[in-house]
């Protein structure tokens, strides 16, 4: 069963300088448990592309469907936990409050949210941090925070807009390990956003190559990489290196470099 | 790189400032006073030594400009001196004048956060009001305050609730400038994060747009507790000056007390000094329950 269905998708931004394709003739297919990834120069609209799935943006044209509804009744039933660029940690909130947030939306009782605040915060290797305020962590474990508070919903489809973009590349390395072990231990379907090859590589099932102008789907790259949890070495790989090499063809043919 | 000293950064500089401040005002004194002196001497037929004109100019019963220690006597009889329940006594003055300050911030506060969260939510009443507000600032206070109390004490309302509603008048505006200010100022990520919960506008409210908004709060509230003293006071001087700090101030200049003036401004500045100070700290308590980041002051 496909987690989101798009067909002749397209999204026309109305600006003052006159309308904008960001999305234009998009179709794609993500099955229950696959970890895909967004790919693409900035401008692609790969951000664009998730915030629809996240009904954040309205497209213009063609279909979607979200668990086999739209976009909305997904939103309204909260079926998706996003983790946005920043980490967006409320700073009055302590750490396992932040967590809390979404659960006290929900309306969940104070014994249900500290159970679920205490599982979601080992997943994220943060425990002893509850009481933490977001200022006193580091960026890494403020984005760890933040993906704590998606999962905390419990929902089957996760989507993050290059969660870990600001961090340096050793933390990030770290994270994109740590994601995929949560990937494999929680079977929940990934949507990831990134402009990094070897990241897209590494953590997907499947990458989806975009190009800029109008935004559209370049290349879409079943990856024949083992599935579940990969050592970050198999970055060196003969397998790995011919996929890395298939995105940037992709990238490259896809970006007019005429401009 | 010397260590931060609370004596030498903070204590030196302001007493360097006050004391400054003292001597031109004693020099000051010394000019503005001699030709009252002088008068004076003439008509007792008296022909003072230069030292004793000095001394006499900081001396006048009622002078142009009193030397700060006639203030300070002043103040410490007007206020140690008499009993509190004295009608001379500027505790009662004051305390009767803080009365008024206090309600009609309260009063200012929350009328100022009520139009504040309408504004945000209903652009209706962004585009109708706020027009409207900006410009009930533009009227001179000093024009309004007299309609006001007269127009209340025609239908029965005198004393306290009077007085209080000019402070409100004045206190409500920066309450809301701010506050819409704070209300608006959650990030887009922190608004579309709310989004994804379906959270509706009551729950975005009170988890996100109120507490974003505390800071912006409080250094509203600043302003609007010193305006409010404004307020209370310039309310007190229609009246027929009964009491009050204003009440002081009026009936001092009626019999050209000038020394009972100044006292009455200083106790005026005071409490206001107090006032700011009180939200101040209230600030800082309510920012470290919420968890700000202690302020790291620049050496």
């Amino acid at each position: 069963m496909n987690v989101i269905d798009i067909e002749a998708l397209s999204l026309t931004f109305e600006t003052g300088d006159g309308p904008v394709q960001a999305l234009s003739n998009i179709d794609l297919k993500i099955a229950k448990g696959d970890f895909v990834s967004f790919i693409g120069p900035s401008g692609c609209g790969k951000t664009t592309l998730l915030r629809v799935i996240a009904d954040l943006e309205q497209p213009t044209g063609g279909t979607i469907s979200v668990n086999g509804t739209t976009p909305e009744l997904a939103r309204l039933d909260r079926a998706y936990g996003y983790v946005f660029q920043a980490p967006a940690l409320y700073p009055w909130r302590t750490i396992a409050r932040n967590v809390a947030l979404p659960l006290e939306i929900i309306g969940l009782t104070r014994a249900q949210q500290n159970e679920r605040i205490e599982r979601n915060l080992a997943l994220v290797n943060l425990n002893g941090f509850e009481k933490k305020y977001p200022w006193q962590l580091s960026g890494g474990m403020q984005q760890r925070a933040s993906i704590a508070r998606a999962l905390a919903v419990e929902p089957d489809l996760l989507l993050m807009d290059e969660p870990f973009g600001a961090l340096d590349e050793i933390v990030r390395d770290h994270l994109n390990e740590q994601l995929l072990q949560l990937w494999a231990k929680t079977r929940k379907t990934v949507v990831f956003v990134t402009h990094s090859i070897p990241e897209a590589i590494y953590l997907s099932t499947k990458i989806v190559v975009m190009s800029p102008r109008p935004g559209r789907i370049h290349d879409v790259i079943e990856s024949d990489l083992p599935r579940g949890p990969r050592p970050l070495d198999i970055r060196e790989t003969p397998e790995f290196l011919k996929l890395a090499q298939r995105v940037r063809d992709g990238l490259r043919a896809g970006h007019s470099y005429d401009d | 790189m010397t260590k931060p000293s609370f004596f030498r950064d903070s204590v030196v500089p302001v007493l360097t400032v006050i004391a400054a401040i003292v001597v031109l005002w004693y020099v000051a004194a010394l000019f503005m006073n001699h030709s009252t002196v002088v008068a004076e001497a003439q008509l007792k037929g008296l022909a003072f030594t230069p030292s004793a004109t000095w001394y006499r100019s900081w001396a006048l019963d009622k002078p142009l400009l009193p030397a700060p220690h006639q203030i300070v006597a002043e103040l410490w009889r007007s206020t140690a001196g008499l009993a509190i329940t004295s009608k001379r006594s500027l505790v009662y003055h004051g305390w009767v004048t803080l009365s008024a300050t206090l309600l009609g911030f309260l009063l200012g506060t929350l009328f100022g956060i009520l139009l504040a969260i309408g504004i945000v939510h209903q652009k209706v009443m962004d585009k109708s009001l706020m027009p409207w507000i900006i410009a009930s600032q533009t009227v001179p206070i000093l024009a309004v305050a007299p309609m006001l109390i007269v127009v209340l004490n025609a239908i029965g309302i005198s004393g306290l609730l009077p007085k209080a509603l000019i402070s409100t008048y004045l206190s409500f505006f920066p309450v809301v400038v701010g506050m819409v200010k704070g209300l608006r100022s959650p990030e887009a990520i922190h608004l579309d994060l709310m989004r994804t919960y379906n959270a509706d506008d009551f729950k975005v409210f009170t988890k996100l747009r109120w507490p974003a908004s505390v800071p912006y709060l409080f250094a509203s509230l600043k302003v609007g507790i010193a305006i409010s003293l404004i307020g209370a006071i310039v309310g007190e001087l229609p009246t027929g000056a009964a009491a009050g700090l204003g009440a002081r101030l009026l009936s001092g200049s009626y019999y050209g007390q000038t020394i009972q003036i100044w006292a009455a401004l200083f106790a005026a500045a005071f409490l206001a000094g107090l006032l700011v100070l009180v939200v101040g700290w209230s600030e800082r308590l309510v920012m470290r329950l919420m968890g700000a980041r202690p302020e790291r002051r620049a050496a």
